[in-house]
């Protein structure tokens, strides 16, 4: 599983120097502002633009090559392309739009496997209604049944998800991490939303204005302290972490972590089963003795490990506990007050994790 | 057969057959000027155009030159196909189809051109090639295009009268449609009622085909989901 992208492009006075790899990593997240060049990358991805140089390959395969004259046409690619704005053919119902990639594939997904897709989105009732007669989230969980039923070599997500509701995105996330596990299918996936990226990503490619500011793996670079100058909007900890035990009377779970346990709202997830915690720069208080009387459930020991004055009003606050590392996003003025430095001890509060199901990777 | 439903008849034939001969050729005409730029490309647009712009005498006497028994491609197609265009219906056909050859490449550019580039796109990552996006995707979608320009070069082929006189001339039940009819009738003498019968008939022809072009619209918009 790898995605080798090296490229140069441009669009009139917009230039676009993209080079990124992943390899072995799964979901490859493009996240950066509208503007930074993402949907660019994946098209150049799926052949629907042609770089002026460079060399794409995904698993090893040259979809692209200037310097040896490669080009894979688009049609030739099997990229399975999820548009932002759907794209189902207006004149073909909903059946024929899914059949479209499914009747051109090489070899065709067998007939319960589409059953299944159907299933998953929830289209059996609109497979005889044509586009213009669906709303927006029904356009969207289309196109990606129609993509999916493609049996495409590797996925091309450019926010597909934004017009669902979360309810149908917990469905979906889940057969995404399947297909990247079980087909090992490469998949790229373009996104606005840090919180989708830090539940579905592996890898992060960090775009702005044609460039790639940063990449790497999703729990190093979130937890990087520039990255939310970086990235420009909120951003935190990414964690795995295993359900340890379920207090019944609480309702709570506990969740144990390398350096410590976090209580959360009780979770239907079975003792043992494998999480992934996000937990936003904002969400965590800081303490220079431990609190008393408080709401919060959760309290963790911390040694400050760096402190990162962002240019605007806040600090960025790296803590350690244990091998684990959080960040705060406290106020210059709190900073202050608290006179904080490096190598200090503090008690984290955190108001509220993010728990979804872990992916692997 | 009065001469009034002949020249009816042969009309409606006349045009029918240019227009259905035309228009696999105008799509692909249209299909290969859309949303591309070559080299040449203005010079063969503007090429198309000249039969709009030629007075149809012209193209007439032209086609004369060139399919006449003794022209260049005449000779050669009744020497070895035994096929004969001029004082002939099917010339008639031949002539029509020429001169309204570039409405209907118009009509069906414009609406391949409306189509959403980003589809197109769509196909191609769906595994469509080319030849099946044209066919699968660009054709069905340009349909409204297809049928209009259909309809306008099949009434633009009814009025048709310089070049089917000049190249077929007017022989009655073989190439004098409605408006030959009617140029007849005034040249001879106490003519005038043929004439107004014959333009009576035109009128319930054009309002006839404006309410079909009506309702083939309406059934191409729904089938296209706009």
């Amino acid at each position: 599983m790898s995605i080798d992208v090296a490229f140069g492009h441009c669009y009139g006075a917009f230039g676009l120097e993209v080079a990124f790899e992943a390899q072995n990593t799964g979901i490859t997240a493009l996240f950066g502002p509208s503007g930074a060049g993402k949907t660019t990358v994946i098209n150049a991805l799926a052949g629907l633009i042609r770089p002026e140089r460079g060399r794409i390959a995904v698993n090893g395969r040259v979809l692209f090559d200037s310097r040896a004259g490669t080009w894979v046409p688009a049609h030739a690619r099997r990229a399975g392309y999820v548009f932002q704005d759907g794209r189902l053919f207006p004149h073909l119902n909903i059946e024929a739009n899914l059949r479209f990639g499914w009747r051109r594939a090489a070899i065709a997904l067998p007939e319960n496997e589409v059953s299944r897709i159907v299933a998953m989105l929830g289209l059996q009732p609109l497979l005889g209604r044509k586009p213009s007669q669906l709303s927006g989230g029904e356009r969207a969980r289309a196109a990606v049944g129609r993509a999916l039923l493609a049996s495409p070599e590797f996925l091309l997500l450019d926010e597909p998800l934004a017009a669902l509701d979360s309810g149908r995105k917990q469905d979906i996330f889940p057969y995404l991490e399947r297909l990247r596990d079980e087909r090992r299918m490469p998949i790229v996936y373009v996104s606005h939303s840090l919180d989708e990226v830090a539940r579905l990503a592996d890898t992060i490619v960090l775009l702005r204005a044609g460039r790639v500011l940063a990449c790497g793996r999703l729990f190093d670079l979130l937890t990087d302290l520039r990255f939310g100058e970086l990235a420009g909007s909120p951003y935190g900890t990414v964690l795995e972490a295993k359900v340890e035990c379920h207090l019944v009377e609480d309702g709570l779970s506990l969740l144990a972590f390398a350096g410590g346990e976090l209580a959360v709202a009780m979770l239907s997830r079975p003792k043992g089963s494998q999480v992934r915690m996000h937990i936003r720069a904002e969400d965590i208080i800081l303490a220079k003795e431990r609190p008393r009387a408080i709401s919060a459930n959760n309290v963790l020991p911390v040694t400050i490990v760096a402190l990162h004055d962002s240019p605007s009003q806040y600090v960025d606050v790296r803590l350690g506990c244990g091998p684990t590392h959080f960040v705060a996003r406290i106020t210059r003025a709190s900073c202050k007050r608290l006179e904080l430095c490096d190598g200090q001890n503090a008690f984290a509060i955190i108001k509220s994790v993010t728990v979804t199901p872990a992916g692997s990777g | 057969m009065p001469a009034e439903l002949q020249a009816l008849l042969l009309s409606l034939k006349v045009a029918a057959v240019a227009v259905a001969a035309a228009l696999p050729f105008a799509a692909l005409t249209a299909a290969a000027l859309a949303n591309r730029s070559f080299p040449g490309k203005a010079l063969i647009d503007g090429a198309l155009h000249v039969p709009l712009a030629l007075p149809p005498v012209v193209v007439g006497y032209l086609l004369l030159l060139l399919f006449g028994t003794r022209g260049p491609l005449g000779a050669w197609l009744l020497q070895h196909w035994g096929i004969r265009f001029v004082f002939s219906w099917t010339g008639a056909a031949l002539a029509s189809a020429l001169i309204t050859f570039p409405l209907q490449v118009r009509a069906i550019r414009g609406a391949i051109e409306a189509i959403d580039p980003g589809l197109t796109a769509a196909a191609a990552t769906l595994g469509a090639g080319r030849v099946d996006r044209l066919v699968n995707l660009t054709l069905p979608l340009a349909l409204p295009g297809l049928i209009a320009g259909a309809i306008t070069a099949f009434a633009a082929s009814l009025g048709e009268f310089g070049a089917i006189i000049t190249f077929v001339s007017n022989i009655p039940g073989e190439t004098r449609t409605l408006p030959l009819a009617i140029y007849a009738a005034l040249q001879s003498p106490g003519g005038e009622a043929e004439a107004a019968r014959l333009c009576v008939l035109s009128i319930l022809l054009a309002l006839l085909g404006l309410t079909l072009a009506e309702v083939a619209n309406r059934r191409v918009r729904s089938f296209a989901g706009r």
